[in-house]
């Protein structure tokens, strides 16, 4: 999955260093606060052994072979944030100094399997192993399906990452500039060999490792082992801590917004009053409205009040901005910016009234 | 299941995986011995080369003219002729298995990417287009080029200067620290997973199955995980008591100098 140079466009890969750059620096943030603790070698020494696993082949039942990330142990012991970085350390020590993945790359690299992943297999394991005990049977099987959903989870946004780009860019002549396969070739290509072969490893070696380390040192499994055992530790910054992961899935899914200028066709009953004269778009609507005709004319009250209106950033695509996949992107800030606005400003109103 | 019908099988996994660990730390070993020849790239400073040449990797891949990339492959294997870096060299420790991993993956796109079909292949429903051969030629291209270009500067410069040359990109300390730190102990435990193994192979007789592969597999890396953890308590006692508090000097003493 470690995506080389050349396949994804200079401004996807922007895109996806700049996606990575604020759970970096998040993570680079609680580390620092830790460092006096024993969380820097750890991190280190970890990422040294991820660079190991990715080299070790498994035979695989089957007869095929496959190596692991080591994503889902890295998340199980050292916690999402200081997994991001170590599993990152080691994409980029394989990027610069072995060949292993791109250099212009690692952004999207780091972002679908360091931090997505680490995301993914937490909040996974969290779910499936519940507050059940350390050495319990359940949290060796929430380790394995972390990983393996994690896995997969990353195949899948690299499979996106190299789908759009033919639709993206292309020269003149029509020849695709970066990777030359739509989705409808990538994603297959990708989840067969991911749903199997790479999968099947990264949960075999997860759960392997956490049914062993149950056995030789369980409480480096105390750092995701659940509410019941972190509560003291975390202490009262707990709330806002949960806050910030909702911020950080706010962050991504506003930088996947681009994703929806991809989908085809109009969505069902948000016509607007000129689609009913356009034969192209009324065929659509026949076709999603199973096979109903739509009306000759435009509904009369329709017409009337879609002139009451006419919003600053229609179709999301602001017209002083001549790329759609920036306009995009630019509605969807101002779009969260007013909701959090919004929000923040009717919290202030509550407390004021309660005070 | 005998190793007797199954001849490939047979140690497969062991020996795969030493071979793989052994290619490791042979360009390891080789980085540090050409770091310290003498050629041109050797004698510059580490920022410039970083900067450089990640302004060539940018130039390749933003370009969309064939032409413009393989003068940045060419630029590059020139580079590494004046630095007593022989073409040989890098075309077996680089080009091959990017040939291999790239080629493998642009192969597919001559035929699949839809346009003027300049070659039909007898027998088979399979036509080559024009555009198809030029974005399957310019994948493997940018992919050689970035790829000579990253080892040019592993294999120039000692790993401690990559590092901090980092920081001219403003690379948070912790992040390089974590980074040098990890380099470090890269090649410690390589050697150690490579004994592992070695001694592994010694002791093993005769054939083994898949399934006694995946057991050998994961209790070698549950080993590897034990001592991975162990060492980073060693480390871990060893700053301390060094003095480590907390707070992460590094030297940053590059001089720029006139030639």
């Amino acid at each position: 999955m470690h995506i080389p140079d050349g396949y994804l466009s200079p401004s996807s890969c922007a895109a996806l260093y700049a996606g990575s750059a604020p759970f970096w620096y998040m993570a680079l943030a609680r580390v620092k606060k830790a460092l006096h603790t024993r969380l820097v070698p750890l991190i280190s020494l970890f990422s040294a052994f991820c660079f190991l696993i990715m080299m070790f082949n498994l035979p695989l039942p089957g007869g095929t072979t496959g190596h692991a990330v080591g994503i889902g142990l890295a998340t199980v012991v050292l916690g999402p944030w200081a997994a991001m970085l170590a599993v990152s350390v080691a994409l980029v020590i394989q990027a610069l100094f072995f060949g292993d993945g791109g250099i212009t790359a690692i952004g999207a690299n780091c972002f679908n399997m360091a931090i997505v992943g680490s995301l993914v297999t937490y909040v996974c394991y969290r779910a499936m192993a519940g507050r059940s005990p350390l050495a319990s049977f359940r949290r060796v099987v929430a380790a394995g399906l972390a990983g393996y959903l994690a896995i997969n989870v990353s195949a899948l946004l690299a499979a996106i990452e190299f789908g759009i780009q033919p639709l993206l860019f292309r020269d003149a002549m029509g020849t695709p500039l970066y990777c030359p396969y739509p989705l409808s070739v990538s994603i297959p290509a990708m989840m067969i060999g991911h749903l199997t072969i790479a999968g099947m490893a990264e949960l075999i070696v997860s759960a392997g490792l956490v049914a062993l380390l149950q056995q030789s040192d369980p409480s480096l499994l105390k750092a995701t082992a659940g509410a019941a055992t972190t509560l003291k530790e975390l202490g009262p910054g707990r709330g806002t801590r949960r806050l910030h992961t909702l911020w950080a899935g706010l962050c991504t899914l506003m930088i996947l917004t681009p994703l929806g200028i991809l989908a085809v066709g109009t969505a069902w009953g948000e016509w607007v009053a000129s689609d009913f004269s356009n034969p192209a778009i009324r065929q659509q609507i026949a076709g999603a409205s199973f096979q109903q005709p739509a009306p000759e004319h435009a509904p009369k009250g329709l017409e009337q009040l879609s002139q009451v209106w006419t919003a600053p950033f229609s179709h999301y695509a602001p017209p002083y901005i001549r790329s759609a996949t920036f306009g995009y992107f630019l509605s969807a800030m101002f779009g969260a910016g007013l909701i959090i606005l919004a929000c923040s400003l009717m919290g202030q109103f509550m407390r004021g009234l309660r005070q | 299941m005998t190793g007797h019908h199954h001849g490939r099988i047979r140690g497969g996994f062991i020996e795969h995986t030493i071979e793989g660990l052994h290619a490791a730390m042979d360009k390891a070993l080789y980085a540090e011995h050409s770091a310290s020849a003498s050629g041109l790239l050797q004698r510059l400073d580490p920022r410039v080369k970083v900067a450089a040449l990640a302004a060539f990797i940018l130039v390749s891949a933003v370009t969309a003219k064939l032409w413009v990339v393989a003068a940045v492959l060419l630029l590059a294997m020139i580079l590494a002729a004046l630095s007593s870096i022989s073409l040989w060299v890098l075309a077996t420790r680089v080009w091959l298995t990017t040939l291999t991993l790239s080629g493998a993956l642009a192969l597919p796109a001559v035929f699949l990417t839809p346009g003027t079909v300049i070659y039909r292949v007898p027998g088979l429903d399979l036509a080559a287009s024009a555009q198809g051969l030029r974005t399957a030629a310019l994948l493997v291209l940018r992919a050689e080029t970035a790829a000579t270009l990253a080892l040019l500067l592993v294999f120039t410069t000692p790993w401690t200067h990559v590092l901090k040359a980092l920081r001219m990109f403003r690379v948070p300390v912790v992040f390089v620290v974590i980074l040098g730190m990890t380099c470090r102990y890269i090649l410690l435990m390589l050697e150690t997973a490579h004994e592992m193994f070695e001694s592994r192979k010694s002791r093993t007789v005769g054939a083994l199955t898949r399934g006694e592969q995946r057991r050998i597999a994961i209790l070698s890396t549950g080993a590897l995980l034990s001592r991975t953890l162990q060492l980073s308590n060693d480390v871990y006692l060893a700053m301390q008591a060094r003095g480590f508090r907390g707070e992460v000097f590094i030297l940053d003493d590059f001089r720029m100098k006139g030639r």
